[in-house]
């Protein structure tokens, strides 16, 4: 198979870090906050290496988009077993703007531009459970909330990875001294002929709001007496 | 009226207990325990079969010869003052009292009846002075997560437990030093520091229940010894309470003083039997901005030890913690908690922690490091990790070591420290001489501070097995001129063993200070130093 797979890996915050509202609500706290590539990205790359390691695809292409830290990201999914990079400079203001349509626009270009038959997320559209690389079609299986259901589809196409798609592995040191010497190209968007402009404007980021403390009551007259007081009867 | 009765019912089965107990002179705690039994199914039998496995016998070593000393008896009059004075936190309820009379292990079971949950030092002092008073036994209590059995009574003992004493009292952000109280948990202090950008300068499996008075009194070792040094020299101040209720407050925050005796160093790691620590002043170490830890595979023991010595090379002014596990480990992580080994499997797997101030320089040492151990083929394999996420994986690879043990069977624990040139000899040794009869047979530990935690399951108790470990353990460590008990105490379980280790010199001197400080020996009776001391 001649085909070429093309993984969006994003750099997000670490899961394990506790999250922290801006004072000016304009957004999270990210300097000085550990990242990490996003966990289901981490799963999304170990399916593309392992269809590599089957001989069904040649090539696997790691892409983030993001400011020049994005690179870790890209060095970690090489370290996975990914064969190139590209990492698409957006930095700043654009990226602080830069939302789910630019980057579906971005992808799109790259992959006509890398002639890419598949294009492997981490979840958020479908969820793959199960993947199954035929001829010219693609054999998926996915959880929806009746049971799993399998579908077929042509190529190219996009596929989501969910949590039991895979158990992602562990970088080993060999590979990770091997991925320093990997290829990460650099683009712009607007090399892509990508226009980063956004149709929707961040008012304000908040907390959720703290949860009540419960209250507990002694007897049945109690209980009467507080759904009353604060007014539920 | 419930309480009377079951006194008399403690009392004659103490009575029948003390007349078997003469007869039979080799009567273990177990054997006890099975005439507690009839107390315990009166009260609630629901732990006692869940734990079933562990019950079935404590081994001989823990109470040759061990019989109630002559405290007086709990009485009515007792839980009266005790009740005006901590209004509803002194205990009597069986149900509560279940999971404080046993220890973490499920491996030693007590019969306190009354537990106390004073909330302050004058409380804990005026405690004290009616205990004195009316020489009734009492045995402090912290997070309870001891291994050796020295925090849950033996018979009797009034429980004092320091879990709701959990306030920090002062944190200074400029010099670090942090006073609190003495059952604030491990987890917690560590969470309140860190907001302020400091970390507490010890971390062992159990932070989430330990609590520092405990870990004072049983000077705690840990996975960060080997960085922020032991509690002998983090430890400012202590605010101790003695056993005639005077409060002995050495609570500095001094970073040095010189002026006398050290009197603070009597009470680290006396495990309570000298005084009862209410509050804490320790010194806490800047939090590292920059964390790695890589997971390594050695195929001998030489390679071990050599990646040791390039680390410390290479590493050490980064170095944070150097721990090691054997395959039998890795085995127990994947089958009992469903575990992955990130790397391929190894005969010797070696985890390396750094902490610096600046990520890139520490990324740069480590990745130096690591090819150059690549190289020279000192491993053959490993992984590395600076994110949160990934770095607990790795860690729980390490930490969780002992809840897998503990699904194994019935672990015999043992934690010796020796020459870190000999420190797997004891595990090659041991498989040794237990030839097939045990189930497993572990090896893990602090290889950076000499430390073997060395743990053999089986199936069930098995008091043959159990012979041909101890005195065997014991001697072999004599013999190289090591210590019985690296860093978790002697509690129950080993206070009889204590000569392997210090000469009979060092013993007199602390039954001197035992008799000094706690004349009626009501201070956590039964535990650290030897029964012919009494």
């Amino acid at each position: 198979m001649s085909a070429r797979v093309l993984v969006g890996v994003k750099r997000v915050i670490d899961y394990a870090v506790k999250i922290r509202v801006k004072p000016d609500k304009t957004g999270v706290v990210t300097d000085g906050v550990k990242h990490s590539m996003n966990p289901f990205c981490e799963i999304a790359i170990e399916e593309a290496v392992r269809l590599k390691e089957k001989k069904l695809i040649k090539e696997v292409i790691a892409v983030s988009c993001g400011p020049q830290q994005s690179q870790e990201t890209i060095r970690t999914a090489l370290a996975m077993g990914a064969d190139r990079g590209i990492h698409v400079d957006v930095s700043g203001k654009d990226y602080e703007n830069l939302g789910p349509l630019q980057v579906s626009k971005i992808l799109a270009a790259l992959a006509k531009k890398e002639d890419v038959r598949l294009i492997i997320l981490g979840k958020q559209g479908t969820f793959a459970s199960q993947v199954d690389f035929q001829e010219d079609s693609l054999k998926v299986e996915r959880e929806i909330d009746g049971g799993l259901e399998t579908i077929k589809i042509k190529m190219p196409a996009v596929v989501t990875a969910d949590l039991r798609l895979n158990e992602p592995r562990y970088a080993t040191l060999p590979n990770i001294m091997k991925a320093k010497k990997k290829k990460i190209d650099t683009v712009k968007p607007s090399d892509l002929g990508v226009d980063l402009s956004s149709q929707l404007e961040v008012l304000s980021v908040e907390e959720p709001s703290q949860r009540q403390a419960g209250v507990k009551v002694e007897t049945v007259e109690d209980l009467i007496k507080k759904l009353r007081d604060s007014g539920r009867i | 009226m419930m309480i009377q009765k079951s006194f008399h019912l403690f009392r004659s089965i103490c009575k029948k207990w003390k007349k078997c107990h003469l007869v039979m002179p080799s009567c273990s705690f177990t054997k006890i325990g099975c005439f507690h039994h009839d107390l315990v199914k009166w009260s609630s039998a629901r732990y006692f079969h869940h734990n079933q496995r562990w019950q079935a016998e404590t081994p001989r070593s823990h109470s040759t010869s061990l019989h109630r000393f002559p405290f007086a008896m709990v009485t009515e009059h007792d839980i009266d003052f005790f009740e005006k004075l901590l209004p509803r936190q002194a205990i009597t309820d069986p149900d509560v009292l279940e999971s404080y009379n046993v220890d973490w292990l499920k491996s030693v079971k007590g019969s306190s009846k009354l537990l106390l949950r004073p909330q302050t030092t004058e409380e804990i002092s005026h405690i004290l002075r009616y205990c004195n008073e009316r020489n009734l036994a009492v045995c402090p209590q912290g997070g309870n997560t001891g291994l050796v059995g020295g925090s849950v009574p033996v018979f009797d003992e009034i429980i004092l437990s320091t879990s709701l004493m959990n306030k920090v009292l002062s944190f200074d952000t400029v010099s670090g030093v942090l006073v609190c109280q003495a059952g604030c948990v491990l987890e917690d202090l560590n969470s309140f520091v860190e907001e302020n950008g400091f970390a507490m300068p010890l971390d062992l499996g159990a932070k989430g229940s330990c609590q520092i008075g405990g870990n004072v009194s049983t000077n705690a070792g840990g996975l960060r010894l080997l960085r922020y040094g032991s509690l002998r020299g983090t430890v400012l101040g202590l605010e101790v309470v003695l056993a005639n209720g005077k409060v002995l407050n050495l609570l500095s925050s001094l970073r040095k003083d010189n002026t006398g005796y050290d009197v603070k160093q009597l009470f680290i790691g006396s495990e309570g039997t000298l005084g009862v620590i209410t509050a804490v002043s320790i010194l806490c170490p800047c939090k590292p901005k920059a964390v790695n830890v890589a997971f390594l595979g050695c195929s001998t023991i030489q390679q071990l030890l050599q990646t040791f010595r390039c680390c410390k090379g290479m590493l050490g002014e980064i170095l944070s913690a150097f721990e090691f596990l054997d395959s039998a480990c890795m085995q127990l992580l994947q089958n009992h908690l469903k575990l992955t080994n990130p790397i391929t499997e190894s005969p010797f797997y070696i985890l390396i922690e750094t902490s610096g101030s600046n990520a890139n320089h520490d990324e740069e040492k480590l990745h130096n490091f690591l090819q150059h151990a690549m190289n020279t083929a000192l491993i053959t394999d490993g992984t590395m990790a600076k994110e949160d996420s990934k770095i607990k994986a790795l860690w729980m690879l390490r930490e969780r070591i002992t809840e897998a043990l503990l699904h194994d069977g019935y672990t015999y624990k043992y934690d010796i420290s020796v020459p870190v040139e000999h420190i797997y000899q004891a595990v090659q040794d041991m498989r040794v001489q237990l030839r097939d009869q045990a189930k497993s047979v572990v090896g893990y530990g602090h290889l950076g501070d000499g430390n073997l935690h060395l743990n053999i399951t089986s199936p069930f108790y098995d008091s043959a097995l159990h012979s041909l470990i101890e005195p065997f353990i014991y001697e072999w460590t004599a013999k190289h001129h090591g210590s019985i008990s690296a860093e978790h105490g002697l509690g129950l379980k080993k206070r009889n063993y204590i000569h392997y280790s210090k000469p009979a010199e060092a013993v007199y001197i602390m039954s001197h200070l035992k008799n000094m400080l706690d004349p009626k020996k009501i201070l956590n009776p039964y535990k650290t130093l030897p029964d012919y001391i009494s």
